[in-house]
């Protein structure tokens, strides 16, 4: 509308200035977006991203990483950075930049660019682009470019006078699954026939919609369950296998979260910053490793065979903990930021995104999985804890150095639980509290999937995560975590010893 | 031996001197959670007011007298509250308390200060509803924070939303908000069918299936999410709007408990143009702002605190700061401690805040006017205010979008 409206104008001193301030922003960007000025990218680019500075004298400049140059001229300008101010924008004029900026793409020199600028602006679908896309459109030679203008032109047609021009534009929306444009046209659409069409049009979008959904919901369901899983791992070996009711296992994660975020903090500004990740997995298996070691030594060792005192000992011991991180680091949240590559998402259908950090701690949940899997019952090791665990006796017996497999199974499972620390520093908070927000989650899984089992641990994980995803939209995410408490208690009620039974002489013991 | 000796008579040297010196103080309770869930906000409030004691001290105490903080932990247990409350109250004999961040910390020590007649400053945006005697509010009423937020976003310049998601933690604060915040849109015209309210669990982490559904509502129209989540819940939430790509362009959010101090554990380069609704910002530039920076900056620095250069300030610390100077004042009016004095001077006190406003206590009603501020968050964590009013505003404690108080008419 207000492209318009707007005078043409091309890149100038005046038009600068109204860009930088006062209350014409709005058709500063138009005129220059209706005038098809290329040359005015990077100055609109520089607003989006706050790059844009205006000095005391008035000049209108553009930081370039770092130096500030003339808006116009490009040229380095000598103006101290106390000088100058920020030209600060709002979501309104965001979304005109962003339009803009898309716009005027569709003029940039490379076929790829165009081809990008056609593409987005499908998915602004706004009909005061429509003089700019035809402009466009008469230009243009490359095939495939061209191809993807005329779906935007129709798309942007969906406002035009012209009831083929409509019908055309509705098939290309719901080809793209815009509901929201859709919707919008169904308030305007005054022609029986079109309305019609717009209303199968919206069907069959949201039908498509409600697929995308369920498939999001497993989605979702699953990768909750790598988290729980990932925070269990450690305690279906620490518990399982060996016993021990670890109220400290939460710590162990706040331990490998905080290491994850030393790593980081050494990493920081580097240039292998978006790798910092490949450092942080051994750092926080071995911080995590040595503190179990110690609670290992000091705690567990005099407590074997005493589940109760084990327990107070423990959550003494997870107390000390808390209170040492809140003493060295602060009360407050540390910042681990994701690297670059695991923020954002693959778009996997229309409406639906799987965010990559998501997508990689599942990935990452499966190796561990499968170590840890590998490790019991492929090596040495894993034999020797299965022996001491199953029958301490007989193992003592057959020479085998009992306290040293405890200790070494110990800190196997706390580096295991480091792990999964690291991996939660990437989704949620680190802070000295981490670990209690996951004790109680880690023992349902470990306790639901059945004692000393890993396959328990794993159904018992993927169930869980499933399911409360499942109840959340219909019953509310209060709502569907108590359902999941109620329905754990009436299992183990049913079924104490989970859902796979561990048979032999370890459960005689037990 | 002798150095243990020596030790010996230091210290009770020491002693005798600390309680010599008791006598010519005015003792000053501080009651804000240094451990558990609350620490990660209240920790900086306590920081902040011994930084105004020190100040004020500096300047020559009060009424002659040095101010001597007493600091308590009540450990974000909210019977805690009260327990500690009494305990300043009756052993320490405070003449004032600042303290309290949690609505529910606050209705726990309510009943203590009106049966012992104490005095107590709480310094956070709040719900409303209530109004005691002992009581100075000097955070906002939902009419100074939450309702003006919601304007703006049905402004153009807001972005025009016509559909909103109340997201909250689920407890009073947010409950509350959201049935005064559904009334007031129901008053501008928005039907029933374009609200929808969700609440989640203190602590809550996983909000995947709570973005997708707010990306499947904005697909009915323009949409505009309106979060009260407290606490550390807002880093989970914000991760997963940026990874699954909702933009503030598409849908803003604009939340009421995220602060600079929230931020501080948050990348916040994917969350660039969402939105905060307080009374002061750190980035609010004019001379008492400048002024008040720089003294917590100092005081970091001087005190070695955790966190360092990255320690930021924001709006509950302000409403901190000016309850204490404001209470300075009135003592100094009134020549005396004692609480129904001092409470009768407030009345209308006022004091230049680092807002850039001369704010002022109401005469009557136990509020502060305050100025309302809504913020854009930008790349370094940092707020860029994007709308304000130009003056101060009157609180409405009660607020006239809840049936029933009409009665409260006089007060609002």
């Amino acid at each position: 509308m207000i492209a318009a409206l707007a005078i043409a104008t091309a890149l100038n001193a005046t038009t600068l200035d109204k860009l930088a301030r006062g209350d014409s922003r709005e058709e500063a960007i138009s005129a220059l977006v209706a005038a098809g000025d290329a040359a005015a990218l990077p100055v609109l680019r520089a607003l989006q991203e706050g790059n844009l500075y205006l000095s005391e004298a008035g000049a209108v400049l553009i930081d370039d990483r770092g130096t500030l140059r003339d808006a116009l001229s490009g040229a380095p300008a000598a103006v101290p950075r106390e000088e100058v101010e920020k030209v600060g924008i709002n979501n309104r004029l965001r979304r005109s930049l962003t339009r803009a900026i898309a716009a005027l793409g569709l003029f940039s020199a490379a076929a790829a660019d165009r081809l990008a600028a056609a593409r987005a602006l499908q998915e602004s679908g706004d009909a005061d682009l429509l003089p700019a896309v035809q402009k466009a459109l008469q230009g243009e030679t490359d095939a495939r470019v061209k191809e993807a203008l005329r779906g935007t032109h129709a798309m942007l047609a969906l406002a035009s006078p012209d009831r083929q021009k409509r019908f055309a534009a509705i098939e290309e929306l719901r080809k793209a699954h815009a509901q929201r444009q859709l919707t919008q046209r169904l308030a305007l659409e005054q022609d029986p026939q079109i309305l019609a069409a717009l209303r199968s049009a919206i069907e069959s979008v949201e039908a498509s919609q409600r697929r995308a959904d369920m498939v999001g919901l497993v989605f979702s369901g699953l990768s909750l369950a790598s988290i729980l899983l990932l925070a269990a791992l450690g305690l279906a070996i620490t518990f399982g296998l060996m016993g021990v009711i670890n109220m400290a296992h939460g710590e162990l994660l706040m331990v490998g979260a905080y290491a994850t975020w030393l790593v980081q903090s050494a990493f920081r500004g580097g240039r292998f910053f978006d790798w910092y990740l490949a450092a942080a997995l051994p750092a926080s298996f071995v911080a995590a490793a040595l503190a179990g070691v110690l609670l290992e030594l000091f705690v567990v060792r005099k407590l074997y065979g005493r589940p109760l005192e084990t327990l107070l000992a423990t959550w003494g011991a997870s107390l000390l903990a808390i209170q040492a991180v809140r003493t060295a680091f602060g009360a407050q949240n540390v910042e681990v930021s994701n690297p670059s590559w695991m923020s954002g998402g693959v778009t996997l259908l229309a409406g639906l995104v799987l965010p990559f950090n998501r997508i990689a701690i599942f990935a990452f949940a499966a190796s561990v999985l499968l170590l840890v899997w590998a490790l019991l019952t492929r090596t040495r090791l894993g034999l020797l804890v299965r022996a001491v665990t199953q029958d301490r006796q007989r193992a003592a017996g057959l020479g085998v150095a009992t306290p040293r497999i405890d200790l070494l199974a110990f800190a196997l499972g706390s580096g295991i639980a480091g792990l999964g620390g690291c991996a939660l520093s990437q989704i949620g908070n680190v802070g000295p509290e981490l670990g209690q927000g996951f004790i109680v989650d880690s023992f349902m899984v470990v306790v639901l999937g059945g004692v000393g089992q890993l396959a328990g641990t794993v159904i018992a994980a993927a169930g869980l995560g499933i399911v409360s995803k499942f109840l959340e939209p219909s019953a509310g995410a209060v709502m569907a975590k108590i359902a999941v408490l109620v329905f754990v208690i009436l299992f183990i009620q049913r079924r104490p010893q989970g859902l796979f039974a561990l048979r032999g002489r370890a459960v005689d013991e037990g | 031996m002798r150095s243990f000796r020596l030790a010996t008579l230091v210290m009770a040297s020491a002693l005798c001197a600390t309680q010599s010196r008791a006598e010519e103080t005015i003792k000053v309770g501080i009651l804000h959670s240094l451990s558990g869930t609350m620490a990660i906000s209240e920790t900086s409030l306590k920081d902040v007011a011994l930084m105004t004691i020190d100040e004020i001290n500096a300047k020559g105490g009060v009424l002659g007298k040095k101010i001597e903080p007493i600091v308590v932990d009540p450990a974000s247990n909210w019977p805690l509250f009260a327990e500690k409350a009494r305990q300043l109250l009756t052993q320490d004999k405070v003449a004032v308390v600042f303290g309290c961040w949690t609505s529910v910390s606050r209705k726990s020590v309510l009943p203590v200060f009106e049966e012992l007649n104490g005095l107590l400053f709480y310094p956070v945006q709040y719900e409303g509803e209530e109004l005691s005697q002992n009581i100075f509010y000097t955070g906002a009423a939902p009419n100074q924070q939450a309702i003006p937020a919601v304007e703006y976003l049905m402004s153009k310049e807001g972005g025009g939303a016509t559909r909103f998601f109340l997201l909250g933690t689920d407890y009073v604060y947010p409950r509350t908000t959201n049935k005064i915040l559904r009334a007031f849109l129901r008053s501008k015209g928005v039907p029933e069918t374009d609200i929808q309210e969700t609440y989640t669990p203190f602590g809550h982490s996983d909000y995947q299936t709570i973005v997708a559904q707010v990306k499947a509502f904005g697909a009915g129209g323009r949409t505009a999410v309106i979060s009260t989540i407290n606490g550390d819940s807002n880093v989970p939430f914000y991760k997963e709007l940026g990874n699954q790509g909702l933009k503030a362009t598409d849908i803003p959010v604009v939340a009421f408990s995220v602060g600079e101090e929230e931020l501080r554990g948050i990348d916040t380069k994917p969350l660039i143009g969402h939105l905060a609704a307080w009374n002061y910002f750190m980035s609010v530039k004019n001379k008492e702002n400048a002024a008040f920076i720089k003294k917590w900056k100092a005081y970091v620095k001087k005190n070695k605190l955790p966190g360092g250069d990255s320690r930021v300030t924001n709006d509950p610390m302000e409403a901190t700061y000016v309850g204490m100077h404001m209470w300075a004042q009135a003592v100094k009016k009134a020549g005396s401690v004692k609480v129904d004095e001092v409470r009768k001077a407030m009345s209308g006190q006022t004091f230049p805040a680092p807002s850039g406003f001369v704010l002022k206590m109401d005469e009557t009603n136990h509020h502060l006017w305050k100025p309302v501020m809504i913020g854009e968050v930008q790349g370094d964590g940092q707020f860029d205010v994007v709308w304000k009013t130009d003056k101060p505003i009157r609180a409405q404690p009660w607020s006239p979008f809840i049936p029933g108080n009409e009665k409260h008419a006089e007060l609002r």
